[in-house]
C-alpha cells in the first residue's frame, strides 16, 4: 500500500503539493505514482522563471517502463527546481515526498490551493484506479 | 485465468510485484528492476521462467521432424546436451516463434530425442503447429508442464548454483561447456540464458523448485523479475518474440539470418521456399541497434527516420542500466548506415545506428 501524507494536497494526476506558508508551494510525484512508474531514469524539469497555469505540462518523468507527463497542479512561477534529480533520478522512487521533490512554485492565485484534493480524496482516486 | 508457478509463494515472500503475463502471475520486479539488472551484470540473479513451454520430441523420426520444422538444422548438434537457437517459420516465411532445442542423447543413436523450449505467449499456436507438422513423421510430442524452470545468470552464477546443489551436480556443472545441458536425476541443467552473461537454466520438478530457490537465496542469488529480464536481453541484443519479430516478419528482417541453415540445399524446412524467394529479391529492411546519447528513453513503436533511405520503427526500446543511456532495436531500411533520427515525443532526436549486442559479460561491446 502506497504512502499518502495527510499534511499534503494532491491532484488526480498524482502530483503532491506542500504549502510552504510563504506564498510558495513544493511539488513532487506521489508514492503511488512512483510505484506505478517503476524505476525513474530521467526527470525533465521546467526552467526557473517559467510560468504555468494549473494543469499545464511542466515536464516529463521517464521510467524504464514509461514516459509520463508532469502537470503543474497550481498556477504560478517556478522559483526553484531540484537539481539533484539530474544525477539521481532514483530519488523520485526512494523518497518521493522528501529528497525526491521536483520544483517549487510562487503561487499566482492562493485560492487554487482550496481546489486541490485532500489526502482522503486522493486516496479514493488511487483506490478507483486499482 | 491466472496461473501460478510453483514459486508463487516465494515471489510474494520476496516482495514480488506480481503482474499478469499471458495468463501467468509473474513477478515484474521485487523492488528496483535496475538493481536486479545490475545484480546479474555484476554477480548473480535468478528468474522464475516456469511459464515457458517445454516439449520433448521423441520417436524414430525425431531428428527428421525437427529438420523439417525448424529453420536452423538440428544436424549441427553433434554432442550430447548441446543447444541450438532456431526460428520456427510458417509457409510464407514468417516467424511463428523462436526457440531453443537441446539434443538430449548422443547424436544419431537409436532413441535419440530432443527437448524444445518455446515461448509462453505463443504456446497454444506453437503446439498446434508442431502437432500438424508431426502428422507425417513417427514422433511423439510431450509437453512437460510438471517441470519448473529457473534461470540463474551472471558472472558468479555457476559458483553460487554449485553452493545450492549436490556434489554430483556440482561436478556436472563444472563439466558443462557453453550452450550445453546435462540431465541429472530428473533435473536438466543447461548453460544457456537470455541475458548476455554466463549462467544456467535449470528445469526441475515442481515439487523440488521451492527448496532449490531457497538454497539459491541463501547463496546470495538475487531474485529478478520480468522487468530486468527485458532490459538484460535487450542490452544483449536478443530478440523478443512479439516485439522484434512475429508471423508477419521475415527472419531476414529480424536479425535472424544467422539462424537459417541453407545447407544442405535438399533440406526442405517449413518456409524455405518463401524465404529463398525473399532472399533472392531482397527484404528491404533489417534489424539494427540504436543508441541515444541525449536524455530520454526510446520506446517500441516510435518512428525512425533515415536520411535518404526512408522510415523504420523501433521494435524494442529501453533505458540501458549498464550504459546509462537509452538503447533500442529497430527495423529500418536496408540502406541505413550509421545515423538516424527518432521521433521522440514530437521532436526529432539523433541516434547512432549500431550492430547489437550492446553489452556482453558486463561490458559495452558495440562501437
Amino acid at each position: 500500500m502506497s504512502e499518502i501524507r495527510s499534511e499534503l494536497k494532491y491532484v488526480a494526476s498524482h502530483e503532491w503539493v506542500r504549502d510552504e506558508g510563504d506564498g510558495t508551494v513544493t511539488i513532487g510525484i506521489t508514492d503511488h505514482a512512483q510505484e506505478l512508474l517503476g524505476d525513474v531514469v530521467f526527470v525533465e524539469l521546467p526552467d526557473v522563471g517559467a510560468e504555468f497555469a494549473a494543469g499545464e505540462d511542466a515536464g516529463v518523468v521517464e521510467s524504464v517502463k514509461a514516459a509520463s507527463d508532469l502537470y503543474a497542479p497550481v498556477s504560478g512561477e517556478v522559483v526553484a527546481i531540484n537539481d539533484q534529480l539530474e544525477d539521481s533520478p532514483e530519488l523520485a522512487n526512494s523518497d518521493p515526498y522528501g529528497e525526491g521533490w521536483f520544483f517549487r512554485v510562487k503561487l499566482s492565485d492562493q485560492a487554487e490551493m482550496d481546489e486541490l484534493l485532500s489526502a482522503d480524496a486522493y486516496s479514493d482516486v488511487c483506490d478507483d484506479e486499482s | 485465468m491466472a496461473i501460478k508457478t510453483a514459486l508463487f509463494e516465494q515471489h510474494l515472500s520476496a516482495g514480488g510485484k506480481m503482474v499478469d503475463f499471458s495468463g501467468w502471475q509473474m513477478p515484474l520486479s521485487y523492488g528496483s528492476q535496475i538493481e536486479e539488472h545490475h545484480a546479474v551484470r555484476q554477480s548473480a540473479g535468478m528468474f522464475d521462467v516456469s511459464h515457458m513451454t517445454i516439449v520433448d520430441v521423441t520417436g524414430a523420426d525425431a531428428k527428421e521432424y525437427l529438420q523439417h520444422l525448424l529453420a536452423n538444422d538440428v544436424a549441427k548438434l553433434s554432442q550430447k546436451g548441446k543447444a541450438l537457437y532456431s526460428a520456427m517459420l510458417n509457409e510464407s516465411g514468417g516467424v511463428i516463434d523462436d526457440l531453443i532445442v537441446y539434443l538430449m542423447t548422443e547424436p544419431n543413436v537409436t532413441g535419440a530425442w530432443y527437448r524444445v523450449v518455446v515461448n509462453c505467449a505463443t504456446r497454444a499456436n506453437d503446439l498446434r503447429w508442431m502437432a500438424e507438422r508431426a502428422a507425417k513423421f513417427d514422433v511423439a510430442l510431450t509437453e512437460r508442464p510438471e517441470l519448473a524452470m529457473v534461470a540463474i545468470q551472471g558472472p558468479d552464477a555457476l559458483e553460487k548454483v554449485k553452493q545450492a546443489v549436490s556434489e554430483t551436480r556440482q561436478k556436472l556443472i563444472e563439466q558443462l561447456s557453453l550452450f550445453q545441458g546435462v540431465e541429472s536425476e530428473g533435473w536438466f541443467i543447461a548453460r544457456t540464458g537470455y541475458t548476455g552473461e554466463d549462467g544456467l537454466e535449470i528445469m526441475i520438478p515442481e515439487d523440488e523448485v521451492s527448496s532449490f530457490w531457497s538454497a539459491l537465496l541463501a547463496a546470495g542469488v538475487v531474485p529478478c523479475g520480468l522487468g530486468a529480464r527485458d532490459t538484460l536481453r535487450l542490452e544483449a541484443g536478443m530478440n523478443l518474440y512479439g516485439a522484434d519479430m512475429d508471423e508477419s516478419i521475415s527472419p531476414l528482417s529480424a536479425g535472424m539470418a544467422w539462424t537459417i541453415a541453407w545447407e544442405p540445399e535438399t533440406r526442405a524446412f517449413c518456409g524455405r521456399d518463401a524465404l529463398a524467394a525473399q532472399r533472392l529479391a531482397g527484404v528491404g529492411d533489417k534489424l539494427v541497434g540504436l543508441v541515444m546519447e541525449q536524455r530520454g528513453v526510446l520506446r517500441a513503436g516510435q518512428r525512425v527516420l533515415v536520411d535518404g533511405a526512408g522510415e523504420g520503427v523501433i521494435t524494442s526500446g529501453t533505458f540501458s542500466p549498464t550504459l546509462g543511456k537509452s538503447i533500442a532495436m529497430a527495423r529500418v531500411p536496408s540502406a541505413t548506415s550509421e545515423k538516424a533520427q527518432v521521433e521522440l515525443r514530437g521532436k526529432l532526436v539523433d541516434v547512432a545506428v549500431v550492430r547489437p549486442p550492446f553489452v556482453r559479460n558486463g561490458a559495452q561491446v558495440y562501437s
